[in-house]
């Protein structure tokens, strides 16, 4: 199976466990979980739609040379805005486990369901 | 149930909107033309042998800036929110560290640290970058705070190497608006010899300033959520 099939099935499972899971799971640290399991998918995602079939890493090396660049190596883009993602990813991730941490040190329960007062 | 129910229509409706995106996938044989233009003329412009690398720090380096500033609120903010209060008695740590990480500890922590400043200084030309680099310097602290749980960083040296390297980085985006240009552009420096630790401009600088920043950001981070754990509840 080519790689690109391969990794794109990847992200969708991965995204689509990761909406199941922060759906369905009661559980803060695992809601944050699935919200990380879905990012993960979408940055797979980019990254195949820049894949280009039998090309090389953007990065001009000895294999690559500095002639006809252009067809040797696939979309730089799409991998910098990833590296942007990931990074903000993680950023958002330490978010929530920081408001987790200090709703369970004001409830000492990490089940959503205990949290009443914050529906609207 | 209900509840159930509903979850399972919306993750149905997303696999159907997957599988139609990919069924109807046909990989592309060329690049688009930005994409071709950053190929073509990106070792000549910018010098720098890793085109993401370029990518990020040069022709969207505004886009790292915000990143940089997302990552700088984020952590003070955790700050904020994690802030130890005085008035709790502290817990003693619940039980001994491992003797395996303690001793590893002792090892890698140097190691990584290195390997860290290796990638970030390295970004330009090998895979890698001021990100990684500083992720990876952030997991010797890490793997310090789980050897020794007592331990504490040093918070007025992660503080001023944060914003050292802060300002450094705006004030390179300067230089290169005075010098060059534009913002950021990595040109008021000699490009140098292509593929050499010492080219590219100014992008070697920039990106070892965006490791010293995210690597200390994240030790901040970390050295937060440590100080809130041992607290009593």
């Amino acid at each position: 199976m080519a790689i690109e099939i391969i990794s794109l099935i990847t992200s969708f499972v991965l995204m689509l466990i990761g909406l199941y899971g922060l759906l369905s799971d009661k559980n803060i640290i695992k809601i944050i979980v699935g919200f990380s399991l879905f990012d993960t998918g979408t940055h797979i995602l980019i990254v195949t739609i820049g894949y280009l079939k039998g090309k090389t890493a953007p990065i001009l090396d000895n294999a690559v040379g500095l002639t006809d660049v252009s067809q040797k190596i696939v979309d730089p883009i799409p991998q910098a805005l990833v590296l942007t993602a990931i990074v903000i990813g993680l950023a958002v991730t330490a978010l929530m486990l920081a408001y987790a941490l200090k709703m369970y040190q004001a409830k000492k329960s990490l089940n959503i369901g205990d949290y009443k007062t914050l529906k609207w | 149930m209900i509840r159930n129910f509903f979850i399972l229509i919306l993750v149905a409706a997303f696999a159907t909107i997957f599988a139609s995106l990919f069924l109807n996938y046909g990989s592309s044989e060329t690049l688009t033309p930005l994409a071709t233009y950053y190929a073509e003329n990106g070792a000549a412009e910018v010098g720098a042998p890793n085109l993401v690398t370029s990518i990020v720090v040069t022709y969207r380096g505004f886009d790292t800036l915000g990143e940089v500033t997302i990552l700088f609120v984020v952590a003070s903010v955790i700050g904020f929110f994690l802030k130890k209060t005085k008035h709790n008695n502290e817990e003693p740590a619940k039980r001994e560290s491992s003797e395996i990480i303690v001793t590893a500890s002792k090892v890698l922590v140097p190691i990584i640290i290195v390997l860290g400043i290796y990638v970030f200084i390295n970004g330009h030309l090998t895979p890698g970058g001021g990100f990684q680099g500083g992720s990876i310097v952030a997991t010797a602290f890490i793997m310090l705070l789980m050897a020794n749980p007592a331990f504490e960083i040093n918070h007025r040296i992660v503080h001023a190497v944060e914003s050292i390297s802060g300002i450094g980085f705006v004030l390179m985006g300067v230089f290169g608006l005075l010098l060059a240009g534009g913002f950021l552009d990595n040109r008021f420096l000699p490009l140098g010899t292509f593929g050499n630790i010492f080219s590219a401009g100014a992008i070697p600088v920039i990106y070892s300033l965006i490791g010293l920043k995210v690597g200390s950001e994240m030790s901040n981070i970390l050295s937060n959520f440590q100080a809130v754990q041992n607290e009593k509840m």
